[in-house]
């Protein structure tokens, strides 16, 4: 009936390298028609059917849709959209087990059938050579088509080459390589003319310079039908020599064109173009008639299966249900189902699993037909597989390498080249499973490199977070550094000054001194010395105060780092500690003198009062912010004393204690400038701000009543954590209170003026 | 004797004209520092837990530099060890139990709910994946977290969990193929869950 | 020119340091796990053994023969490799310090390599003039060269195979260099010399 005229080709085929001829077990499904099985009771729609971006949904769970519609449109250009193959309900959204040979579930829209098969509305197109580009493109897209070879590669996006890569070849993979699958077989005996529009409207497209279409001369029915179909147009048919795996891209480029893919790339960085016949049928049908990808022929075949063929399911049918109604009997209960073919299938762990775009066979075969493997057994190094690899790889190099896990030997030799045809673990003598070593291989590589990637973002945060703390200590020792040197400067000038007012300074100096255990004679020296009250600026006593403040938290940080490492020192940076206290205190209380005394002399006031509002809207924002520095240390302060050793507990009592008599003195001051603001007309400028300070100064006093119990339950670990918190502690609420008496000072010396204003 | 002299003079003569030109390469070839704690660096999985005993990565690779043991690492685990014993050309011990065992890789999740905004987790962590500031909403980066587990224990309200990530199929990866030879091998394979 | 090729062909093929002669098997079985560790000390060693081959034929000839002075031949070459080792090592420690690191205690150990020595000492044996011994000392470290570098990507892939337990590691390298060795006793008569 053929003869061999119809079957040699007219071209050139060359060869590749390697190769293996199994048995091709084709007559068992290729005798009869593709045939269309009833709409199932339930349909199953994974949203990732190909490689790429899932589809977004846009439907709801109860909806009704059309055979037809939309469901999940394209998410960006690497993504395919999904559409009803036909009318029901959207019966729900959610986890289903679906076809991936880990078992594993992912999003799937179930879809109950109402029977009625109702199409929605179609666009239709006659003229479809005379559409436009874009037009096309548009259409293929809006149809979900994908990859029905078995790689799923959205087709839309091979439709959209480069305008730098000129397409040379296009080719059609009509090869069908792999035994028992015949699905192509049967679609190009039937609908021969579908594809040879298909391709006429895709080389529109790509205008290439010449039409292959590859296919294996084991299909004589299919050639001859392709030969009739391209009468009369430019596309040539090749017919290749029956080898296994013809129909990887690659091998089949090199069969036609004698073209090698470089490793790494894809056939379009050489201007060849590879698509399966079954898509580019699905194209013809999308452009001229408007229909999405909804179904797909798919070979059902092995022993198990009675009514073994071809059949058009629809996207989404269960695999079971469809078995079952072509006659499925296994001979006994677990027997295997794989998808696929029996080289490059994946064995089923579910058999529930939908039908979808890549689903070119279902094989069940029966107990002998297709055996297990016998158990590995050791490598006797005879390189038959070196000899049968289409890729021209080592794969007993890449066996040992993925044994001894050298992940990069295996990546130097080309590991990622394999195309998993399975031809080496078809001639090893041995039986080593080698597709599953370079399989995991290939997984570790690729989690390597993921977990590569990670470990060196984890490591560039690490270290911005260092410079970012390195750079706010800089940022915070420079402030101090200014406020000092500034505070230095006032007392300096205050000094030069030299009014005296030696007597109430000191009286002030009294009860703070009280609570200090050592007061050496540097202090006394500075209580006598200390800055007169004069009609200086007050902005320059604030700053007096600011660079004492900041010289004695150098002095903590110099302490605490002493504790920690140079115990020795620990005692003399105490002492010197207190010392900077002193002048602290001193200071603020200087000029708290001066901003209350600066009250009395009205000339001066006038002038100033100005500066003095424009200091004390500064002041007070300064001095919430103080109080909210104090009360975050009394919060670490409260952590740390969880973990205070007993032998230091003494010095924190007395820590604690200094901290009540501040704490009290400073209620003290408050409760004065409270009553005597009391006799003066409160301003509504400074109303909120004394409830807030004394909020903030009473919370502190209860912190440190806190403090002192925790103390009584201190227990051993990170004393000088606790020393530090305490006398941070400390050094907050000084300021809290400073803040409080700043603001009471103001508000008097404000008020006061206003009143000699006034009058 | 004069023979002897000669015989002196000429070594002396030798070894000083050596020493000179030894002298002049040791100025010439002068290393700084020590390159090869970059390199045991980039081999560790900059976790920053401190599981190891040193603060961070970059201590340990420099204590590893110095002689310290390279079986430290937890969140490394055999791979870190083995590639450390490659890179320092020394053999590969058992992971230190010491330390901590090497568990499945974890993420940090913080029960919003129980969250008080106290920003105690945000200053623990080492590389800054948890976002949130003084009174607001803290929350982990999930793809920024190594899982070193330190924010855990700084959390007053204790609304930190471990949890084991579970990526789906599209981290999944092909099982290494069952045991089967039949010919005693002394070998023990790399894989893991493969015994030959 | 017949004869320079000839030195080169037997210093490197039939009478092989390691293989033949069977010194320098130290370095040889100590630094051939990896391929990569075996290039850079064939390099580190060919660079010391032409050094010190030609410092020690000029010392020799110049130093110690006019002062009657031979005896002192093996200290003074021994000086001389010493010399050139330490420079080698600083050198290598500059330019490649994983290398420097890899290679760790086997760069200053090239100075007790019997091989660079009995080079140094062989030249003067046979008489060779300056240009002899130039070619000896270098076809001597090709040859060495050439072997470690054979001999580690064999261990590298024996490293890989089923190896009986009571085999694997030095054990294994030890049978594998014994075959080695047999197989370039083969050369034997390739050439007169």
């Amino acid at each position: 009936m053929t003869s061999s005229n119809i079957i040699a080709s007219t071209r050139e085929v060359y060869d590749f390298h390697g190769g293996i001829h199994p048995e091709e077990m084709k007559s068992l499904s290729n005798q009869t028609p593709i045939t269309k099985p009833a709409i199932p009771p339930k349909l199953v729609l994974p949203l990732q059917q190909h490689i790429g971006k899932p589809g977004k949904i846009i439907v709801e769970i109860g909806q009704k849709v059309l055979k037809g519609q939309m469901l999940a449109e394209a998410d960006g250009f690497i993504s395919a959209a999904l559409h009803a193959p036909t009318s029901g309900l959207i019966e729900s959204i959610g986890d289903h087990p679906i076809a991936h040979p880990s078992g594993q579930s992912d999003t799937c829209l179930t879809l109950i059938p109402d029977g009625e098969d109702r199409w929605c509305e179609l666009e239709v197109c006659e003229d479809y050579l005379a559409l436009a580009v874009n037009e096309i493109q548009r259409k293929v897209t809006e149809a979900g088509i994908s990859g029905m070879g078995g790689a799923g590669f959205p087709t839309a996006v091979k439709l959209h080459p480069p305008k730098q890569a000129k397409v040379n070849t296009y080719i059609l993979n009509a090869a069908e390589c792999e035994p028992y699958i015949t699905s192509d077989d049967r679609l190009l005996r039937e609908r021969a003319n579908d594809v040879i529009a298909g391709i006429q409207i895709v080389a529109s497209i790509l205008k290439p310079k010449e039409c292959l279409i590859g296919i294996e001369d084991n299909k004589p029915e299919a050639i001859l039908a392709l030969r009739e179909a391209v009468f009369g147009t430019d596309i040539e048919v090749c017919v290749l020599p029956t080898k296994y795996p013809s129909g990887g891209e690659k091998q089949l480029i090199k069969l036609l064109t004698d073209k090698e893919v470089p490793s790494g790339k894809i056939p379009a960085d050489i201007g060849i173009v590879c698509q399966n016949v079954a898509t580019v049928a699905a194209i013809y049908r999308a452009v001229r008639y408007g229909e999405p990808l909804i179904s797909r022929i798919t070979t059902l075949t092995g022993m198990n299966i009675h009514q073994r063929g071809n059949v058009e399911a629809l996207l989404g049918t269960p695999i079971d249900w469809l078995i079952s109604q072509y006659d499925y009997r296994p001979a006994t209960k677990n027997q295997r189902l794989i998808m696929g073919g029996p080289m490059m299938g994946f064995t089923l762990m579910h058999s529930d699993v939908p039908v979808v775009k890549t689903t070119n066979c279902i094989l069940a075969p029966g107990k002998k037909e297709l055996p297990i493997a016998p158990p590995a057994q050791a490598c006797i190094r005879c390189g038959l597989c070196a000899d049968a690899c289409p890729a021209e790889l080592l794969p007993q190099q890449l066996y040992w390498f993925s044994r001894s896990q050298e992940l990069e030997k295996a990546e130097h030799h080309n590991l990622f080249d394999c195309i998993e045809c399975g031809a080496c673990s078809f001639v090893c003598p041995s039986s080593i499973p080698l597709v599953q070593y370079y399989r995991h291989t290939k997984g570790e590589i690729r989690q390597h490199k993921a977990d590569l990637l990670k470990s060196d973002q984890a490591r560039e945060r690490f270290e911005a977070r260092q410079l970012r703390l390195d750079r706010e200590k800089e940022e915070k020792d420079a402030k101090r550094k200014a406020r000092a040197e500034a505070a230095a400067k006032a007392q300096a000038t205050k000094k030069a000054a030299g009014e005296s007012s030696a007597a109430p300074s000191g009286d002030s100096n009294d009860p703070v001194r009280m609570f200090e255990p050592k007061s050496s004679e540097v202090s006394q020296q500075e209580a006598n010395t200390t800055p007169e009250i004069e009609t200086v600026d007050l902005e320059a006593l604030k700053l007096a105060w600011d660079k004492a403040q900041s010289k004695l938290d150098k002095m903590y940080d110099a302490l605490e780092d002493a504790k920690a490492n140079n115990p020795d020192n620990v005692a003399k940076l105490t002492r010197a500690v207190e010392k900077n206290q002193m002048r602290v205190n001193q200071a603020k209380l200087a000029w708290n003198k001066a901003s209350e005394t600066k009250a009395q002399p009205l000339k001066v006031e006038t002038e100033t009062t100005e500066q003095i509002t424009k200091i004390e809207s500064v002041d007070i924002e300064a001095l919430e912010l103080a109080l909210g520095k104090a009360e975050s240390k009394l919060m670490k302060l409260q952590s740390a004393l969880d973990n205070a050793k007993p032998e230091q507990v003494e010095k924190l009592t007395r820590a604690v204690e200094k901290n009540k008599g501040r704490v009290e003195s400073a209620s003290l001051a408050v409760n004065q400038a409270r009553t005597s603001t009391k006799t003066n007309n409160e301003t509504e400028i400074e109303l909120p701000d004394l409830p807030a300070l004394e909020l903030a100064f009473e919370k502190a006093d209860s912190k440190l009543a806190k403090l002192q119990n925790a103390l009584d339950n201190a227990q051993p670990d990170q004393v000088e954590k606790l020393t530090r918190a305490v006398d941070k502690n400390k050094v907050r609420v000084e300021t809290a209170e400073n803040a409080v008496l700043a603001a009471r000072a103001m508000l008097a010396k404000t008020v006061t003026s206003t009143e000699a204003g006034d009058s | 004797m004069s023979v002897i002299v000669t015989a002196i003079l000429a070594l002396l003569g030798l070894a000083m004209a050596f020493g000179a030109l030894l002298g002049f390469a040791a100025i010439r070839y002068k290393v700084e520092g020590n390159p090869i704690i970059d390199e045991i660096d980039s081999l560790l999985p900059q976790t920053q837990c401190g599981q190891c005993g040193h603060p961070g990565c970059r201590p340990y690779a420099e204590g590893i530099a110095a002689g310290e043991d390279i079986n430290k690492c937890p969140p490394g685990g055999e791979a870190t060890i083995h590639a450390l014993a490659d890179l320092l050309d020394v053999d590969a011990p058992e992971l230190d139990a010491e330390h901590g065992e090497e568990k499945a890789k974890q993420v940090a999740v913080i029960r919003e709910d129980e969250c008080i905004g106290c920003t105690k987790c945000i200053q623990a962590c080492p590389i800054d994946a948890i976002m949130g500031s003084a009174k607001h909403m803290h929350t982990v980066i999930e793809s920024e977290c190594t899982g070193c587990d330190l924010c855990v224990e700084p959390c007053p309200v204790d609304c930190i969990d471990m949890v084991t990530l579970d990526k789906g199929h599209a981290a999944w990866h092909w099982d290494p193929p069952k045991p089967g030879h039949i010919i005693a091998t002394d070998k023990p394979s790399r894989i893991e869950g493969v015994s030959i | 020119m017949s004869e320079y090729l000839l030195i080169l062909v037997s210093t490197i093929l039939v009478n092989n340091f390691v293989l033949v002669q069977f010194l320098g098997l130290c370095p040889f079985m100590g630094v051939s796990n990896k391929l990569e560790t075996a290039m850079g000390m064939s390099l580190a060693t060919t660079f010391v053994l032409t050094l010190s081959s030609v410092c020690s034929y000029l010392a020799f000839t110049y130093l110690l023969q006019p002062f009657g002075l031979e005896y002192l031949q093996t200290i003074t070459f021994i000086l001389v490799i010493a010399v050139v080792v330490q420079f080698t090592e600083m050198v290598v420690r500059k330019t490649s310090p994983m290398l420097y690191r890899v290679l760790g205690i086997f760069l200053p150990l090239i100075t007790t390599n019997c091989a660079v020595l009995g080079v140094a000492l062989l030249n003067i044996k046979k008489q060779n003039d300056f240009v002899e011994s130039i070619l000896y000392g270098f076809g001597g470290a090709v040859g060495f060269s050439l072997v470690l570098v054979l001999f580690s990507a064999m261990r590298e892939r024996i490293a890989m195979a089923d190896v009986p337990n009571p085999f694997q590691g030095s054990a294994i390298g030890m049978v594998t260099a014994g075959l080695m060795s047999l197989a370039f006793m083969g050369f034997t008569g390739l050439v007169n010399i």
